[in-house]
């Protein structure tokens, strides 16, 4: 039977008390809206009850740790449309067992899982080094990205750590929202019209004064440490992949 | 900010880029409510040179002036070079800009020697202190350690620093006379032994007291250049097995001479050693993590590393009767040695196989380069042993590309056994 709903992880989590409830197995989970429609088959829409997705969390932390129920949190971020399905058999796999299956690589459901994480986990670690902040007049630093998975969720606890004195802001341009720092805490952020966000260069209007001069003291800092006896382009493209290289002032042509 | 300062940057990043010390990771210095950045856990890599090195600090020196004239170095006093100093300033603005920007992990500071020793270890202790105190800066520090600076002045430079660096650079006394004559070991490794005692003794006192300041938390390091003079590979692995067990070092770096000079003293390289450069790393990690001796990895007979395969597999074709390793039955130290296995595979290996037996495809799938390993081990499934383990022959499949495999084959059935 096939099911859907609203996209959180929430509603993912009470489809699955649902299949429980109504003694039935998931044959995929996809939500509503990206749902094409069948000929076949019409899919059972489960609206999201927190009470349910707060019992199916604690009985995998119960039976498999706080790491399991994050293992699914971050590969839930990863919007791939098998991710549902694959979230739905390993708390099904995890509850018929009786010891903790989270690092049974064997079984495929556990592997294909942990590969999901491990590309989050790349991606976030991406984000770490790549994000390159602007600082606008107004005293904000700002960046965008367009991470490949929905990971911004996941930055703010090191950028606050590291940047506590600072207000800044990084853009996800594809996913159209933001986290926002004010020296206080983190906040989501959506800006109805994000037209001036989505530049990969502030406008001079909007930068601050010595904003330039640093991206050029950086890139000529990145050419000048270059060796070029030692050039190696394929290694290069394997650490800074080129769908990466728009973030990047510091291999700008100019500015 | 200045086309001044952009040229001072220019010069002075590419004197030190010849440095090849970048790790940012391995410290504990957490940040501050109102202070700028932190030094916790592992390192990153913000960006990446053409030639694939990380780029994780501000990598300059203070200045490229120098009172010496070492062969290798780029610096030295007879190069007919542009020379700049930044000022205390100039050094701090950068740092703190980079660092606000998300370009860097912080800043590594070494220097030319201008009039002497202290005079140049003050200078460089001087821009971590206003940068640790007036700006309270906590992200990652490494600085040099100038061999012949003050007991004194190296111990305020750990107070401040994340790490500190003195770099034997030539890997024998006899060779660093004939290159660098004002040189000698004693006065590299007497700072490195000061800070090996400094760096064991703060840390037993936090122990007792926490409120002690930490004291160069990353540990100290070193840079040996290979391929400038004649030291064979055994020699190399010696030295650095030594100064991992004797100096206490975190790291130690290898860097391939890269012929910058058309010095009398040096060899003319065409290209810089780079394949043994690497081979060298691969052993290093072996003796970090894998739980080799130097012995096992090169030896009075084979002093230098193969450059055709890994050190791992070296070891395993000199030594066949050691496998197959059963990845079911062995313990993590011995499914280490299989070559193609590295530390997270080995771990997968022994936590997965608790719930049921490891068959081939199991092992495919958690990314086992089977490639090499196969040769290697026995699972549930498979058993290689009919391959046989003829050393020359798994060198050949592993060394020569496809159209080679099928000659040893077609070799094979015509063999002599």
């Amino acid at each position: 039977m096939t099911f859907t709903y609203d996209g959180t992880f929430e509603g993912l989590l009470s489809v699955i008390f649902e299949t429980y409830r109504l003694e039935t197995t998931a044959t995929a989970i996809v939500p509503a809206e990206e749902w094409q429609g069948s000929l076949f088959e019409t899919p059972l829409l489960v609206a999201t009850k927190e009470e349910w997705a707060e019992r199916v969390k604690v009985g995998i932390k119960k039976k498999g740790g706080k790491k399991s129920l994050r293992l699914l949190e971050h590969c839930f971020l990863s919007e791939f449309p098998e991710v549902g399905k694959l979230i739905h058999d390993f708390v099904r796999k995890l509850m018929a067992s009786p010891i903790n299956i989270s690092d049974n690589f064997g079984d495929d459901t556990v592997l294909k899982l942990h590969q999901i994480k491990k590309k989050i986990g790349r991606e976030v670690h991406r984000m770490h080094a790549f994000v390159r902040f602007q600082r606008t007049q107004d005293d904000i630093y700002y960046a965008i990205i367009e991470p490949d998975f929905n990971v911004l969720p996941l930055l703010p606890d090191h950028f606050e750590k590291r940047y506590p004195a600072q207000h800044w802001l990084i853009y996800d341009g594809r996913r159209r929202y933001g986290i926002y720092y004010d020296q206080q805490q983190t906040e989501f952020v959506s800006f109805a019209d994000d037209h001036a966000l989505q530049y990969r260069q502030l406008p001079a209007n909007m930068m601050a004064e010595q904003e330039v001069e640093y991206q050029v003291l950086w890139k000529s800092y990145f050419d000048s440490v270059n060796i070029k006896e030692r050039k190696n382009p394929k290694l290069h493209l394997q650490h800074v992949p080129r769908r990466y290289w728009k973030y990047l002032s510091e291999k700008r042509e100019q500015f | 900010m200045n086309e001044r300062v952009k040229e001072k940057l220019e010069i002075l990043a590419d004197a030190a880029k010849y440095d090849v010390s970048c790790s940012s990771s391995g410290s504990k210095r957490k940040n501050t409510k109102d202070g700028l950045g932190n030094a916790t856990g592992m390192g990153i890599c913000h960006s990446y040179t053409e030639d694939g090195r990380c780029v994780s600090l501000l990598k300059v020196l203070l200045t490229n002036h120098c009172i010496f004239d070492c062969a290798y170095c780029v610096s030295r006093k007879s190069n007919d070079v542009k020379r700049a100093a930044f000022t205390v300033q100039e050094v701090v603005d950068l740092t703190i800009n980079f660092y606000r920007r998300n370009y860097i992990e912080g800043l590594f500071l070494s220097s030319g020697i201008f009039k002497n020793s202290d005079y140049t270890m003050e200078r460089l202790v001087r821009i971590a202190k206003v940068l640790r105190t007036e700006h309270k800066f906590n992200g990652y520090i490494h600085l040099k350690a100038i061999p012949g600076a003050s007991d004194e002045l190296i111990h305020e430079a750990g107070l401040y620093a994340d790490r500190l660096s003195v770099n034997l650079e030539i890997p024998s006394e006899m060779s660093l006379k004939k290159v660098a004559p004002e040189k000698n070991y004693a006065d590299v490794y007497q700072p490195m032994n000061y800070l090996k005692g400094a760096i064991v003794g703060h840390r037993e006192e936090k122990k007792r007291i926490r409120s002690t300041p930490s004291f160069a938390p990353a540990g100290q390091s070193t840079q040996l250049v290979i391929g400038a003079t004649p030291e064979n590979d055994l020699h190399i692995l010696n030295l650095a097995d030594s100064l991992y067990a004797e100096q206490s070092l975190r790291r130690v770096y290898y860097s391939g001479y890269i012929p910058i000079s058309e010095d009398q003293r040096l060899p003319a390289l065409r290209q810089p050693p780079l394949i043994r450069e690497n081979r060298l790393y691969q052993a290093d990690w072996l003796l970090r993590f894998y739980g080799f001796k130097v012995d096992e990895i090169v030896d009075q007979q084979y002093p230098d590393l193969d450059l055709e395969v890994d050190p791992k597999m070296a070891y395993a074709l000199r030594h066949p009767q050691l496998f197959p390793i059963d990845v079911n039955q062995a313990p993590y130290e011995v499914i280490l040695r299989i070559p193609g296995v590295g530390v997270k595979s080995a771990r997968k290996i022994v936590a997965a196989r608790r719930h049921g037996q490891l068959r081939y495809e199991h092992l495919k799938k958690m990314g086992i380069v089977l490639k090499r390993a196969r040769y290697f081990l026995k699972c549930a499934d498979k058993n290689f042993s009919h391959l046989g383990l003829y050393p020359e022959a798994i060198r050949k499949e592993i060394t020569q590309p496809k159209r080679a495999k099928t000659i040893s084959n077609q070799l094979s059935l015509f063999g002599t056994n």
